[in-house]
């Protein structure tokens, strides 16, 4: 048996050229600093983009690394943990969020993609301490287990209403098979999304 | 008391935090100054390390730390074993040396400053292996079995009766290899002070959580501290703490600084166990009115070279049906992967698949209705044990499960059903897992505004433990539910046994009891002793308590609530009670669930397609605290069901062991669209033995059953019997 | 993920200026930023073309134009499209979910890159993801797998839904690149894998899709695409067809069909329709010329059952299509 047998190939690029010579640079002038101060400085050296988002209603200029998603930014940077990562690749949808109104998936949409955005996450719903109406009816309809999936689920139930898919069970069934539930609270999550399209 | 609480169909307490986002889970407890880790998985299927190109992305952007087995601290692991823990075997040392025992185990980690940087800096770091071919297929003869400790049962001759019966069948059934997959990827943030560590970390264990890492890192284990006040799902696969959790310790050690860990859903499929693959082997005899004369059950799991996974593959064999003749046997092959671990139903899942679709097989065979078999075979007791069962509803069950199902309406050949072009199938199994009760305890406290605060080390990964555990608080204190603040998820509370084996409400509901009980005898108590109060010096055996307030016997009178008493004596009651099983009880009778799971299937005969149309379940789970709560554990067990059936496998590549599929978008798992009309029914069953609640538990159950009655009815619809999971387009195309 | 630089370009000249130069076209970014955190797509330099104008839809004379840019959900819902072009409809719903199709344009749609799971693992060897490494699927796990138009070299299937449409439709699209504007059938886009399965579609360095044309026919309305595959939704087809019926006098006049999830590429089944021109729109007339469907079919491992599901989808969607029992 050969060694290495799962490497079938020649290594591609390891580290590129950009990094090297940041890595290079922030290594010089740093190196007579502890370790814990050198992030910080190797982050600054890195490439940002500065951008405005406004999510649930506030704006926020931030400076972020280009790479970082929708949800990253939420998550990370703002603090906003309402808004889950279930898998990172588009395939539950436990990060669903409102982007000028759709819903998408932001853990597949770069954050520098979308300066200027609106964005509505879990955490802006509730109003003066009322919860919106999908909110309620998931808990009357006990459409959540975990609640992992939870406010993925429901921001994309907004959608689900928004774009005229709450007209019957059947139909919410297809709109709503883009989020995930290992629970199995899928028909608790139908009625809830039913009973709040009727009510707005 | 009379103020009820169990039994009502209460939403849950937690709804709120959790519509809104605020409910925190393991990643979501940011600290200040965290740095953030990243897992660099092996990339051989067995072998070892040979280089590590570490020096260049030290010096990457962000980079604080790459941590490798050549620059980890040596640990100390000293032993620990908890009960979820394989009894044989060593768990896996991580980062302590060169060897790799399988696909995807942790060679190093990488720290940075934040996320984009260890994710970056963890793919560009270069490890060369010296690598070998792992044996990852256990269908492979050549592997050699082991047999666990009290592996086997029998009982009368087997193998003579299953031979000479009249009628017979002996078949194999294979159950793919399966990961729990929960919507929450496993993280810890780990932050030390001194020598003091605490933990945000995704546990349905916390204080095995917390004894293990104390373990692993030699503390004493009151300087660890678990903190997981919500689970997003888990189905087993937290309730064993993994090599992640140490690694972020670890990390966090090494650097001096917060570590935050989330693994990928990737590495989700690497070292956090899963359903085991096995491979089973059913022979029945019966004679032509159909009762069984021989039940032969054969199983093999797959385990680690490292350590001995077991499950209770064959153990309902032996007391589920009447039998003079019946011999189990339970095998392991080790395998070059990680640990397996229990997933929701471990065990019975697997094995009530052979056994159910073995039985269905046989009533094909006598021309008997497949109720009717089942009920010419059910015990009056527990054959293998030569007990009583504490409860057995499984006929009423059948009874009321085939009358909401319409089982009538059936038509026994199969392929004789239709929907226009297509083929419609009916299938029906049996359901049953142990009702376990282990010892648990909790803490009650009473305090001057009338609140009662209830704490308990334990878990809610779904089934509403906030909620139903607020529900047995408020029912034996007496008071509305709204009175009554739960917590649960901090390894200091009172200690209770792992969230998991559907034994959550038996053993922390039993210790609330107990706990609320004897803050109750505490507030009378003082309540005596106060010359100013209406019961002051009123013997014990002449107070009562109702509705939260105690009185003389059959005084009139307002009487004292809680926190009247609290008001005249200044200092809350706190009262700590703890429960288990009574070892006398838990001798004298065999204590199960049971249920009846119907399934109704439509296949497209053109291109295969299946679909489940509707599920009936009916179980006999004793009392049920919380109905809602307890039909939607039901349904959601149910689509796991589907998943079992239909759907779920990991696929290993035999060259290098890798989990080929390990994608959200590649291991299937029921959508929204996949889910038909399901129907969960609750026999009335009053169990006086099982636990002083009387429940036998429902997370298990719920799932078991399920993939056998859709396997029953796929044949029904097609003629086409598939003896392995899960049953896909191709099993049924030609059919 | 490898750092990058976004780059928001002010006219389409400079989009296609910078492509030229090496840098990648995003759009939606649901198949780009997916693998660039894999690193199987390691761009240094990123154009967001979301502000340039070739979104919308819009109809002349009979054809269908659908921009670019237009989104996967935003096409479905277009009344336009599903009064026209149902099949283009029903198509795009049967694909990703609700929230990926409210982000993947139409042009990414057709560019989205495989599903092989060896193609997403830098350990395993590619010959798409790179040259020369070998093809871990053919002796790997491949039910998967194409059975159609593989080589030696590759054997992944093209993962678009709405492609397999657009080929039956004989859509035709407008790339515009340094050399100025041309069109082309949309057929014409995928590669066949041969020795070469990293060049996977035609477009030259720095042409940018720009639309997509559809021409209306009677066939159009008599249309239906039908998916199969083992969860009911979010899931890539085991086998999927477009089939497009023009029926007069109870006869068929003319045919369109197309397979997907069996092919390395959307796979035109224009044997099958010559067979059933002329024929009556009846069961035995689809079953006999589905057969022709699999001619030249490679199966392997794992994927034989895609032998015998073929035929049958096909015969399926045309009953669909013609609304025959």
């Amino acid at each position: 048996m050969a060694e290495n047998p799962s490497e079938l190939h020649p290594p591609g690029p390891i580290i590129s050229r950009r990094e090297a010579l940041q890595a290079t640079a922030a290594a010089a002038a740093l190196a007579a600093l502890p370790s814990a101060s050198v992030a910080a400085t190797n982050a600054a050296a890195a490439n940002t983009v500065t951008l405005t988002m406004t999510v649930n209603g506030r704006a926020h200029t931030l400076t972020i690394d280009p790479r970082q998603s929708v949800l990253d930014v939420l998550r990370e940077t703002l603090n906003l943990t309402g808004t889950k990562k279930g898998c990172n690749q588009g395939a539950c949808g436990a990060c669903t969020v409102l982007v000028n109104g759709k819903r998408i998936v932001s853990c597949l949409t770069l954050a520098s993609m979308h300066d200027g955005a609106r964005i509505e996450t879990i955490e802006g719903l509730e109003k003066d301490g009322a919860l919106h109406p999908l909110q309620e009816a998931f808990v009357e309809h006990d459409g959540l287990q975990c609640g992992f999936c939870t406010p993925g689920q429901i921001m994309s139930g907004l959608g689900c209403i928004a774009e005229g898919h709450a007209g019957s069970p059947e139909e919410i069934q297809f709109w709503m098979s883009g989020n995930i539930c290992r629970c199995g609270a899928y028909p608790g999550i139908v009625a809830a999304v039913a009973d709040a399209a009727g009510r707005t | 008391m009379n103020v009820s609480s169990i039994g009502k169909p209460l939403t849950r307490v937690d709804g709120r935090a959790k519509v809104t986002g605020t409910a925190r889970y393991a990643a979501d407890f940011n600290q200040p100054g965290q740095l953030y880790a990243v897992i660099v998985s092996a990339t051989v299927g067995l072998g070892r390390v040979t280089e590590i190109a570490s020096t260049e992305v030290e010096r990457m952007p962000g980079v604080v730390a790459v941590i490798t087995h050549r620059n980890a601290q040596k640990l100390p692991y000293l032993p620990h074993k908890g009960v979820i823990d394989p009894a044989v075997g060593e768990r896996l040392h991580v980062l302590q040396d060169d060897q790799v025992h399988f696909y995807g185990q942790p060679v190093a980690i990488v720290v940075a400053d934040n996320l984009d940087h260890a994710e970056r800096a963890a793919a560009a770091l270069r490890i060369t292996y010296a690598a070998r071919r792992p044996l990852v297929d256990h269908a492979d003869r050549t592997i050699e079995r082991i047999a666990p400790k009290s592996a086997d049962g029998s009982r009368g001759d087997a193998d003579v009766a299953v031979t000479q019966a009249p009628v017979m069948i002996d078949e194999a059934y294979e159950i793919a290899r399966e990961n729990h997959n929960p919507m929450e990827p496993h993280a810890t943030t780990a932050a030390w002070s001194g020598d003091r560590l605490t933990l945000w970390s995704k546990s349905q264990y916390l204080v095995n959580e917390q004894a293990e890492i104390a373990a692993v890192f030699g503390l004493p284990v009151e300087n660890v501290e678990v903190i997981c006040p919500f689970i997003g799902g888990a189905f087993g696969t937290s309730l064993r703490t993994w090599p992640h959790v140490t690694l972020a310790a670890l990390a966090a050690r090494q650097t001096g600084r917060t570590v935050k860990l989330v693994l990928s859903r990737k590495q989700m499929f690497f070292t956090t166990g899963h359903r085991p693959r096995t491979l089973q082997r059913i022979a029945l005899g019966a004679t032509p009115d159909g009762k069984l004369t021989g039940v032969i059950h054969e199983g093999t799991g797959e385990t680690s070279r490292y350590e001995q996974f077991t499950e209770a593959l064959t153990a309902a064999t032996a007391y589920l049906y009447s039998c003079p003749n019946v011999r189990t046997q339970y095998r392991l092959a080790q395998l070059d992967t990680s640990t397996p671990n229990h997933m929701r139903g471990p065990g019975e899942a697997s094995g009530i698949f052979a056994l159910e679709s073995a039985m269905d097989e046989l009533s094909y065979k006598l021309g008997i209705d497949p109720i009717e078999l089942r009920r010419r075979n059910e015990p009056r007791r527990d054959e293998a044990e030569n007990k009583p069962f504490s409860s057995r509803s499984l006929m009423q069950c059948y009874e009321l499960g085939s009358e909401r199902f319409g089982w009538a309406r059936r038509t026994p050949e199969p392929r004789s059903m239709r929907d226009g072009r297509l083929l419609i199938g009916l299938g029906a199994a049996t359901a049953t897992y142990p009702a376990y009760h282990a010892p648990a305890s909790a803490r009650v406290r009473l305090l001057a505004d009338g609140l009662a605060e209830v704490e308990a080390a334990a878990s809610d990964m779904g089934p509403g433990t906030y909620t139903s555990m607020t529900q047995v608080a408020a029912e034996f204190l007496g008071l509305p539910p709204e009175q009554v603040r739960f917590r649960l998820g901090q390894s200091a509370y009172p200690q209770t046994p792992s969230h998991g084996g559907s034994w959550t409400m038996a053993s922390v509901g039993s210790a609330i009891r107990a706990a609320c009980v004897e803050a109750q005898a505490q507030a009378a108590s003082r309540a005596v002793a106060d010359s100013g109060s209406p019961v002051f010096e009123a013997s014990v055996d002449d107070l009562e308590w109702s509705e939260g307030r105690l009185r003389r016997r059959g005084d009139a009178s307002p009487g004292m609530s809680y926190r009247d008493i609290i008001a005249r004596t200044g200092t809350p009651v706190e009262a700590e009670g703890s429960a288990q099983r009574d070892p006398e009880v838990a001798e004298g009778y065999s204590m199960h669930s049971f249920g009846a799971v119907f399934a109704e299937v439509a296949i497209d005969p053109d291109v295969g397609t299946i679909r489940v149309r509707r599920i009936v379940g009916a179980y006999g789970i004793g009392r049920v605290v919380n109905p809602l709560l307890a039909r939607s554990q039901c349904t959601g067990g149910m689509i796991g069901g589907i998943g079992m059936a239909l759907m779920e496998r990991t696929v290993l590549d035999p060259r290098d062991g890798r989990p080929v599929n390990a994608h959200m978008a590649d291991y299937l798992m029921p959508v929204n669209l996949d889910v038909p009309k399901l129907e969960a029914y609750f026999v009335d069953e009053v169990d006086p033995h099982v636990n002083p609640l009387g429940v036998k538990g429902l997370g298990e159950i719920a799932l078991v059953g399920t993939a056998p009655a859709i396997a029953n009815a796929v044949f029904h619809a097609t003629g086409r019997r598939v003896r392995s999971l899960p049953i896909h387009i191709e099993d049924v195309l030609t059919a | 993920m490898f750092p990058f630089t976004l780059e928001k370009p002010r006219s389409t000249e400079d989009a296609i200026a910078a492509a030229a130069s090496g840098a990648r076209f995003i759009a939606g970014g649901t198949t780009l930023i997916d693998l660039m955190r894999e690193q199987v797509e390691c761009p240094d330099r990123l154009i967001d073309i979301n502000s340039l104008p070739f979104g919308g839809i819009r109809v002349e004379g009979e054809d269908l134009v659908i921009g670019a840019l237009a989104r996967m959900a935003e096409v479905a819902a277009d009344p336009n499209v599903q009064r026209l072009q149902p099949l283009i409809a029903e198509s795009l719903i049967e694909g990703a979910s609700p929230q990926l199709r409210n982000m993947a344009s139409m042009g990414g749609n057709l560019l989205q890159r495989v599903r092989c799971p060896y193609f997403r693992m830098l350990d395993a060897g590619c010959n798409k993801r790179t040259p020369g490494s070998g093809c871990a699927a053919i002796d790997g796990l491949n039910s998967g797998h194409a059975i159609l138009g593989t080589s030696d070299h590759c054997v992944a299937t093209h993962p678009s839904d709405v492609a397999v449409a657009l080929v039956a439709l004989d859509a035709t699209m407008r790339v515009k690149g340094p050399q100025g504007e041309r069109s082309f059938p949309v057929e014409e886009l995928f590669r066949l894998p041969g020795d070469t399965p990293h060049l996977e579609h035609t477009l030259l360095p720095g042409e940018l899709i720009v639309e997509i044309r559809v021409p209306g026919g009677p066939h159009s309305r008599r249309a239906r695409y039908l998916k199969v595959r083992d969860r009911a939704s979010y899931e890539f087809a085991l086998v999927s067809a477009a089939a497009a019926l023009s029926i007069e006098d109870g006869v068929i006049r003319e045919v369109r069909l197309a397979v997907g999830g069996v092919g390395t590429r959307p796979w035109r089944l224009r044997d099958c329709e010559a067979a059933l021109v002329g024929t009556r729109p009846e069961r035995r007339a689809f079953e006999e010329a589905a057969q022709l469907a699999r001619q030249g079919a490679r199966p392997l491992r794992h994927n034989q059952f895609k032998v015998e599901l073929l035929p049958r989808t096909v015969v399926r969607a045309l009953a669909l299509a013609g609304e025959v029992a």
